[in-house]
């Protein structure tokens, strides 16, 4: 399993992209390993806001649904649609399927997640390894 | 049960069939003989039917003229067939069925406990069973004193101050429950906005909160499956509604601090909201109104044996403390002033009605059927068996399954695949596998904080014997997955038909059969002509 090394992760597992205030999220290859194979996602409206460490949505896989949660706050400005009818692409490739676009309010946040290296070993530890 | 003894020694052929099939000796399962069955529409041929109506003696009309547009020729994929073919149809398909009264079913949280024929004597007694729910009050003073007895007994039970029967089953159970929390801090000017739940819960428990408009937030779990009360201090403020619990919690433990989880949430004002889905580790041993809950619900389905598969129907009373009282669905069933029992419909503060009518009757008169056959004192033997069951197979598994949780177990015990997992075998193929060796799975990859959880629940009702032979069959797999791992991952076997492809069912749901293209059209049904 990989983690980019220019992604921010938090401890639910989400990867997040940004680029000044223009943010991209999905969940880890940890998460969707951890989950299996997935078979829906639900996923925000455009324009919503989100807050830091609320709910955006959530992914069903055969067993069981999780939340998926906003890394950092701001609003949603595109929703990746192809993953309705086309769940399985996180499983394939998560660390470069998106499943939402966000125009960050506060993108110091971005400074209280993880980077790379500390979401590595904090995926080791929980996993036991 | 037939003796080990005739099992062991079966005929050569089948043992050649059981070697490939099992590493062990399975002591429960056998070659099962059952028919294959199409579904009904694959058996239908057009025009049979079962019936033959006399000759009609009042005069014909013309229903086109009557009904116009309307009127409908085609009946569309309707299956016709003989009596005879409907009775084979569908007592061929019961054959398939697993049921409470062919084995065991472990199901970890669910309570999946014998519900004894003298709750279906009693429910069938005939002034109950045609009592209709539009008879006057004063013609159903049988019903309403069994409801009024069971509310007796349930708050005697649980140690609350009012209840309601109306909700439907547990998590509409706690819908009402919240919007009862919801209607009790509006009726103080302020509704609040968030309600808490620990991360071990039933996922009802948040769906709940979020539909009755609160902002769920997660309570993380301690290192022995409690809730951790520095998190719950700190989480706790002026703006939390509630705290949904779940005691024992979904891992089977009591929360032993939870006079003071109450303590911590009533100093802001906040309410303590009870899952009552594991009150068969309490009845009788420990009343929630005396630990600081302030409204719970039960699950007659559970805790009180009333049917629980088979769309049960379930039932979900909801219980509270006097604070709320005011809050609880309407009608309630009063003793009123001349002694006579009846309907108190007058409750303005009232979240208003949840169920049409009041309530899944049926049910209360199962469950006040087994409260009184029990007693109290065999109720609180019912739950000592229940807690010694689950202690018993916990003993016995632990070192074949890694144990996450070490603190005691109460009514069930969640077990991990880490140890199976190393090869591959996961929480699910070896619930798969337990239906070759003659059981139901029990509960896989639940509660979420345990990975790769298996979580078993016994209930009181199966005997030492029974239990030794799920433990038998869960020892046996686990040594399967050390030696021969493969046989666990592709079970289950001997089943009808083998694994399910569960990802492709979900993905991709058919969820309509369609008729094979017709050879010639539907004909319209020659009982029209006979009518």
């Amino acid at each position: 399993m990989s983690y980019p090394a220019t992604y921010r992760y938090t401890k639910e597992h989400e990867w997040i992209e940004a680029n000044g205030t223009d943010a991209t999220v999905g969940i880890t290859e940890y998460a969707q390993h951890l989950l299996g194979d997935i078979v829906f996602v639900d996923l925000p409206k455009v324009g919503q806001q989100l807050s830091q460490k609320s709910a955006l949505g959530s992914v069903e896989s055969v067993k069981a649904v999780s939340d998926v949660y906003a890394p950092a706050s701001g609003s949603v400005t595109e929703i990746n649609e192809a993953l309705t009818s086309a769940p399985e692409t996180i499983n394939a490739e998560a660390n470069t399927t998106w499943m939402i676009k966000l125009t960050l309010s506060d993108p110091a946040e971005l400074d209280t997640l993880l980077d790379a290296a500390a979401y590595e070993q904090y995926v080791n530890e929980e996993s036991g390894k | 049960m037939t003796p080990t003894a005739t099992l062991e020694a079966p005929v050569a052929e089948s043992t050649v069939a059981k070697a490939a099939l099992f590493v062990g000796t399975p002591r429960k399962a056998t070659t099962h003989t059952s028919q294959n069955e199409g579904l009904i529409f694959e058996k239908s041929s057009p025009g049979k039917k079962a019936y033959r109506m006399d000759a009609l003696d009042v005069p014909a009309v013309d229903a086109a003229a009557l009904l116009g547009d309307s009127l409908r020729n085609d009946l569309g994929a309707m299956p016709e067939l003989s009596e005879i073919e409907i009775v084979r149809h569908f007592t061929r398909l019961s054959t398939w069925n697993y049921a409470i009264d062919l084995g065991m079913f472990p199901l970890g949280s669910c309570t999946m406990k014998y519900n004894g024929r003298v709750n279906e004597a009693v429910s069938r007694i005939e002034g109950i069973a045609e009592a209709h729910p539009y008879q006057p009050e004063q013609l159903s003073q049988g019903a309403l004193r069994i409801m009024h007895q069971l509310q007796h007994c349930l708050l005697e039970i649980t140690g609350m101050d009012a209840i309601t029967l109306q909700p439907a089953a547990g998590a509409h159970g706690e819908f009402t429950g919240v919007l009862m929390i919801r209607a009790y801090h509006e009726s103080k000017g302020n509704a609040r906005r968030k309600v808490l739940v620990p991360d071990s819960a039933h996922g009802t428990n948040p769906a709940t909160a979020a539909v009755v408009g609160y902002q769920v937030e997660n309570l993380k779990s301690n290192a022995e499956g409690g809730v951790d009360l520095e998190a719950l201090r700190a989480a706790v403020d002026d703006d939390t509604a509630a705290l949904m619990l779940t005691n024992p919690s979904t891992i089977g433990v009591f929360e032993s601090q939870i006079q003071e989880i109450a303590d911590i949430l009533h100093a802001e004002g906040a309410l303590l909201y009870m899952d009552g889905a594991n009150m068969n580790a309490l009845v009788g041993k420990t009343r929630p109104g005396d630990f600081g809950v302030d409204v719970m619900h039960l699950n007659l389905h559970k805790t009180f044996s009333t049917p629980h598969g088979g769309g049960g129907p379930g039932s979900g009373p909801v219980a509270c403390k006097a604070i709320l009282e005011p809050f609880l669905p309407a009608p309630l069933v009063v003793k009123k002033a001349d002694g006579v029992l009846g309907f108190d419909f007058d409750r303005p503060h009232s979240v208003g009605r949840v169920r049409m009518f009041y309530g899944n009757f049926g049910m209360f008169v199962r469950a006040l059927a087994y409260i009184l056959a029990n007693g109290p004192d065999g109720l609180r033997q019912t739950t000592e068996d229940a807690v010694l069951n689950a202690n018993y197979i916990r003993a016995k598994l632990d070192g074949h399954f890694e144990l996450p949780y070490k603190t005691a177990s109460m009514h069930e015990v969640v077990f991990s695949d880490k140890l199976q997992a190393t090869n591959g075998v996961k929480t699910g193929d070896m619930g798969k596998r337990l239906i070759d060796y003659g059981f139901h799975a029990y509960t896989t990859s639940f509660p979420l904080i345990v990975s790769g959880a298996m979580m078993i629940e016994p209930t009181e009702s199966e005997s030492r014997e029974e239990l030794d032979l799920l433990i038998d069959a869960l020892q046996q797999i686990a040594r399967e997955a050390a030696e021969n791992p493969e046989l666990v991952k592709t079970a289950p076997h001997t089943t009808r038909i083998r694994r399910l492809d569960e990802v492709g069912a979900a993905r991709k749901p058919v969820l309509r059969w369609k008729a094979p293209p017709a050879k010639e059209s539907l004909t319209p049904d020659s009982a029209a002509k006979e009518w």
